[in-house]
């Protein structure tokens, strides 16, 4: 994305669009209905800003979300974590108490980006902008999140095994926008882990990796593993899931189930790293995730 | 359209186009110079101000966004504490060429204000999103932590 970084006038964003700031969801949806693909949501603005400054986006119409007050919450259900489009990745450290069921979700809100972005970039906005790389994703693959999302017509949800679909590319409809998340809660005896590579670690991954195991009696009864920047979406590593299950939780078995990643994944080269390089470090960030979430079973979680 | 907000301790409206942001605003129409350009990409955390007292980055923030909101850039940050940031980051040699102190001033303002007493791990990982390009870490987190060691607030 910033590979012609000192090319570009980063400076202003170089083209006008119209300005909507809806105060309710009905207001936002009937936007959305009326604009379709000619509107685009802000809500953080840490991508979608940068973006439009180097016209990788040039929306003529922009839909600001961020007066829709009842959109930011972080809650837990009995069964189920919900997260509000507009909740902020600082409002997720500081709901450390909910967001502790889901440990990897926790990794993965301490190493993006610093206090500022982290201040205003959105956990939706971060799959909505569906890098390949984007921290939250490998969590949410991991633990089974589903996306409500809502058009005039009502809403539905998309599980998020299916939202991603390129880089850049979303399953949502040009009328439709992200309100929810939802994660289900995990069940006892089970945990997880999120980690990633990166030069220093608001960057963004070079190779990043979540791994969620539930261990009944030593054997692992469910695993679920998803890599982020080493495909054009972010993906699950159904190989190495396939070599987990049944299995001793074992480091052992960790170690000969990660080697099968390579089959999942198809790195490229980009400013980041190359895809040698990807190829190379994905077992080993695949079995240190395992590894970290095994430890916290039974343990303290976090 | 016409924005209003609270800049500094003061009542401003301007004149504003959507796709202005608030950076460009603050420095060209307002004549705030202490937010910095840098990388205009939210990298470098010098365009940092407080917004409703969060910091955030001015360079990624529409100027309408500030409608009714309360903005405080480095220039706006008084008091006793601040003087005494001020005071140590002078001692310290925290400012070299200059151009991150604005960032890294509102940025210790802020952590100070958010824990009272930061271990120099927190010190360092709440500033990760301001990049010096002297490279005058150190010194800056010398500067932090001496306000630390007097007290900080009182």
């Amino acid at each position: 994305m910033m590979s012609s970084l000192n090319r570009m006038n980063t400076r202003i964003i170089p083209f006008s669009f119209s300005y909507h700031e809806p105060t309710s969801l009905e207001e936002a949806l009937s936007l959305l209905s009326k604009l379709g693909a000619d509107g685009k949501i802000l809500a953080g603005g840490t991508d979608l800003i940068v973006k439009m400054k180097a016209r990788q986006a040039e929306p003529r119409h922009i839909i600001n979300i961020k007066k829709i007050k009842e959109l930011r919450y972080i809650t837990v259900d009995e069964d189920k974590i919900r997260i509000g489009a507009l909740a902020t990745w600082r409002d997720l450290e500081k709901s450390s108490h909910i967001i502790s069921r889901i440990p990897s979700l926790l990794d993965a809100a301490s190493v993006m980006g610093g206090v500022q972005i982290r201040n205003m970039a959105t956990i939706a906005g971060n799959i909505c902008n569906a890098s390949p790389a984007a921290d939250s994703a490998p969590p949410f693959l991991v633990h089974g999140a589903r996306v409500k999302a809502m058009s005039e017509k009502g809403a539905r949800f998309v599980p998020i095994d299916s939202f991603f679909i390129a880089p850049g590319k979303t399953a949502l409809m040009p009328e439709e926008m992200v309100v929810e998340i939802e994660i289900p809660l995990p069940p006892p005896s089970s945990s997880s882990a999120f980690l990633k590579l990166a030069r220093t670690s608001m960057d963004l991954a070079k190779v990043s990796a979540a791994a969620y195991l539930k261990v009944d009696g030593g054997t692992i009864e469910e695993a679920r593993v998803a890599l982020g920047a080493v495909a054009p979406k972010p993906i699950r590593a159904p190989s190495v899931e396939k070599e987990l299950i049944g299995k001793p939780a074992t480091e052992e078995t960790f170690k000969n189930a990660s080697k099968h990643v390579v089959k999942d994944i198809s790195p490229i080269d980009d400013i980041r790293s190359t895809a040698s390089y990807r190829k190379k470090t994905s077992p080993y960030l695949v079995t240190d995730a395992l590894l970290t979430a095994l430890s916290r079973i039974g343990g303290e979680k976090r | 359209m016409i924005i209003k907000f609270r800049l500094d301790g003061r009542d401003v409206s301007v004149e504003v186009e959507p796709n202005e942001l608030l950076l460009n605003v603050l420095r060209d129409k307002l004549g705030v110079k202490a937010p910095k350009y840098s990388c205009g990409i939210g990298e470098c955390g010098a365009c940092t101000v407080l917004l409703d007292g969060e910091p955030v980055l001015s360079c990624l923030t529409l100027a309408v966004d500030a409608n009714g909101r309360e903005v405080t850039t480095a220039s706006g940050i008084k008091g006793e504490e601040a003087e005494m940031l001020m005071k140590a980051f002078a001692e310290e040699g925290a400012v070299q060429c200059g151009f991150c102190t604005p960032g890294m001033f509102v940025m210790s303002y802020a952590l100070l204000h958010e824990k009272k007493r930061p271990t120099e791990e927190e010190i360092r990982e709440y500033l990760r999103g301001n990049l010096c390009r002297c490279t005058g870490y150190v010194n800056i987190v010398r500067g932090i932590e001496k306000v630390v060691e007097m007290g900080g607030k009182k």
